[in-house]
């Protein structure tokens, strides 16, 4: 426990440091006209804001689909189905991010909705398998337990289930968020906006710092959002679990 | 500590709060079997009386006892409990007024030993006043200080604090009746013993209807009024108080499955203070030897026992060491042989053994002197026992329906097998 509070710790000091880097990095890098204006803090801010809104919308789509679907598939009535559920989920996984934001674009159209499609898509495993593997290891004598006391199917879900399964789904809700920072870069190709824009722009006009500044934002980026998830993680984790 | 709102089902008589429980013709088949998981039992279970089922693993204990509270639902027949049909009722609001144990207590790991135990009365819509307080109540009556547990999580208690709390969680709600599959079995034998000692005590308190499953035949013996022995299928070998288990086995699958110990298992059924006791001469430190002496020649005893002065025995002297001694003298003899009249006949019997004595002295509560018990005392309270059998109440109702049909078939097909 207080090992992991230590990495937390660390964790944030790393990002920190890294962001002051950036920073110092920039503010005395002698940098050109186009540069300057690409990196101006006003644009980049909004680009990050962009960036988020990509995620985070995914990320509530994401979880609305995946947890109902996770749970309704760890019933017994519909059990079977959860392996031909999983590898839908897991061929959307495998399927190279670039090509299904692409071809998506081409179909639904280009900009910020369609590759908040193809982000959702692409971000539903880790979460769906996590609430099923969550559910799957609830020890099955305490759900009997539950119901052998007179609760209902729904109360033993809500008040057993679901909070003993919590632990394993923020993990997989945590590695969704980081997937969805990360393959929200891609939003740019399809006019969707992002911090991707810094990194297509440095390609395209030979600007590296540009390239690597937006690469640097985005690993950060993605390290901060990692860093929130575990920390909920240790903050909502059911007290008397070891 | 009953509350009449929530052990609706319950019609006091006496200290009796259980309920009394028919089974009536239960199937149950599970989906894709052919064989009946239980096949058409009958079984009456007298309100406030242990009932124990046993039988070989597999044979429909469980499912039984989880049709009472239809964890599992029956295929055909009917549960009664206290003269209600509870078949249709809504299962949830029936299993909120039946207690349910399960082994190591199935305690919930996220929620404190309070939490826990307040579920029920919570669902029953108990004020928070009146649930803390039953919580604190039940902590005491399962031995467990409620300041010291109240708030532990269950990963912070032994496995045999977790059980006495699945028991306090069953009987929050104060149910008629109480179902326990194999509450002990995953305990070490000093402590399954202490619990199987408190369950009782607990069962001389709240008076329920205890319906519990083990593998433990001993298990059934010392805690069972009436015992249920199942062969597959759930088909009933035989119901009877355990005395007459023991006595008469009804057949030979009964006496294989009771062992050859059965003779002896006997002594396991009567406790000291059910046999009379033999009196002795006492005395106490500082008397004349030679006064004790011509008491116990008087009395034709062989020896005399040495209490202090609030009658707890300290040793006992023969003639031999009356003779040679002036004064009785008040040093304690730690090898006496003693035995509580809570012990088991079987207890006594070891004690003596152990001692090489051909008696044993008995100590009543705050092990007051009582009297004595010996060898010819035990054997006389055996041969009594099995005289006495016929004489018992009448065994509660238990059969299974078309139980001659399977016998039937079973020997049509091995003799089809044959031929
Ligand atoms: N959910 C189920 N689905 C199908 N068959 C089952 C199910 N539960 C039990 N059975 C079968 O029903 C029979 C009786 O099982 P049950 O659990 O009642 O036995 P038991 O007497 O409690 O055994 P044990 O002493 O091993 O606990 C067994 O043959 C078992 O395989
Ligand atoms: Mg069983």
């Amino acid at each position: 426990m207080s090992a992991e509070r230590r990495g937390l710790i660390f964790q944030l000091l790393g990002i920190a440091a890294a962001f002051a880097i950036l920073v110092i990095w920039l503010v005395t890098a002698d940098l050109t006209e186009t540069e300057r204006q690409t990196l101006d803090p006003a644009t980049i801010l909004k680009y990050t804001q962009q960036h988020l809104e990509i995620t985070l919308i995914s990320a509530v789509i994401v979880l609305l689909i995946a947890i109902p679907l996770g749970i309704l598939l760890t019933r017994p009535s519909v059990r079977k189905a959860a392996p031909a559920v999983r590898a839908v989920a897991n061929f959307g996984q495998a399927a190279p991010a670039i090509g299904v934001i692409v071809l998506l674009a081409f179909w639904l159209g280009f900009g910020a909705r369609t590759a908040i499609v193809s982000l959702v898509i692409y971000a539903i495993l880790p979460v769906l398998s996590n609430t099923i593997v969550g559910l799957q290891q609830v020890d099955q004598r305490l759900v009997e337990a539950g119901r052998g006391i007179g609760m209902s199917q729904l109360a033993v879900l809500f008040k057993i289930e679901l909070p003993l399964a919590v632990p394993v789904m923020l993990a997989g809700i945590r590695t969704a968020l980081v997937l969805l920072v990360g393959t929200a870069t891609l939003a740019t190709f399809i006019n969707g906006g992002g911090l991707g824009i810094l990194i297509t722009t440095g390609v395209n006009l030979n600007l590296n710092v540009v390239l690597i500044a937006g690469s640097l934002l985005v690993a950060l980026l993605a390290l901060t959002i990692d860093w929130v998830g575990r920390l909920v993680e240790q903050l909502a984790r059911p007290k008397g679990l070891s | 500590m009953s509350d009449p709102k929530i052990s609706s089902t319950s019609e006091p008589s006496g200290n009796v709060t259980g309920a009394s429980i028919m089974l009536e013709e239960v199937t149950k088949t599970y989906p894709g079997q052919k064989k009946s998981a239980v096949g058409g039992l009958t079984l009456e279970i007298p309100a406030g009386s242990i009932v124990m089922f046993v039988g070989p693993s597999g044979c429909g204990k469980t499912t039984t006892l989880k049709m009472i509270n239809r964890l599992i639902e029956p295929t055909s027949g009917q549960i009664v409990i206290n003269g209600e049909d509870v078949t249709g009722m809504n299962g949830d609001e029936l299993r909120r007024r039946i207690g349910y144990v399960i082994q190591a207590g199935g305690l919930f790991p996220h929620m404190t030993v309070a939490t826990n135990i307040a579920m029920v009365p919570k669902m029953l819509g108990w004020s928070k006043e009146k649930i803390a307080a039953r919580v604190d109540e039940l902590l005491e009556l399962v031995s467990l200080d409620p300041e010291l547990y109240r708030d532990r999580f269950p990963k912070e208690l032994s496995g045999g604090q977790q059980q006495r709390v699945g028991v306090a969680r069953a009987l929050a709600a104060d149910p008629p009746v109480l179902l326990m599959d194999e509450p002990f079995g995953a305990v070490d034998p000093i402590t399954r013993q202490r619990l199987q000692d408190e369950l009782l005590n607990i069962q001389s308190e709240v008076q329920k209807t205890i319906v519990c499953v083990t593998h433990d035949f001993d298990e059934a013996v010392k805690l069972g009024d009436w015992i249920a022995i199942f062969n597959e299928g759930a088909q009933l070998e035989q119901y009877d108080s355990p005395e007459r288990i023991l006595a008469n086995p009804a057949s030979e699958f009964v006496e294989n499955f009771i062992g050859s110990g059965a003779g002896l298992k006997q002594l396991t059924l009567t406790r000291v203070n059910e046999v009379e006791l033999l009196g002795t001469v006492t005395t106490t430190p500082g008397k004349r030897a030679s006064d004790v002496l011509s008491q116990i020649q008087g009395a034709g005893r062989k020896f005399a026992v040495v209490l202090d002065s609030r009658g707890r025995p300290l040793r006992r002297l023969d003639r031999r060491q009356l003779s040679r001694a002036e004064i009785i003298e008040g040093t304690y003899d730690p090898d006496l042989p003693v035995v509580g009249e809570q012990a088991t006949l079987n207890d006594a019997l070891d004690t003596m053994l152990v001692a090489s004595a051909e008696s044993a002295i008995v100590t009543g509560p705050r092990d007051v002197f009582k009297g004595l018990i010996t060898v010819q005392t035990v054997m006389e309270a055996i041969a009594a026992a099995n005289a006495s059998m016929d004489q018992d109440h009448e065994a509660p109702v238990g059969l299974n329906s078309g139980a001659i049909n399977v016998v039937d078939i079973e020997q049509g097909s091995s003799s089809g097998e044959s031929a």
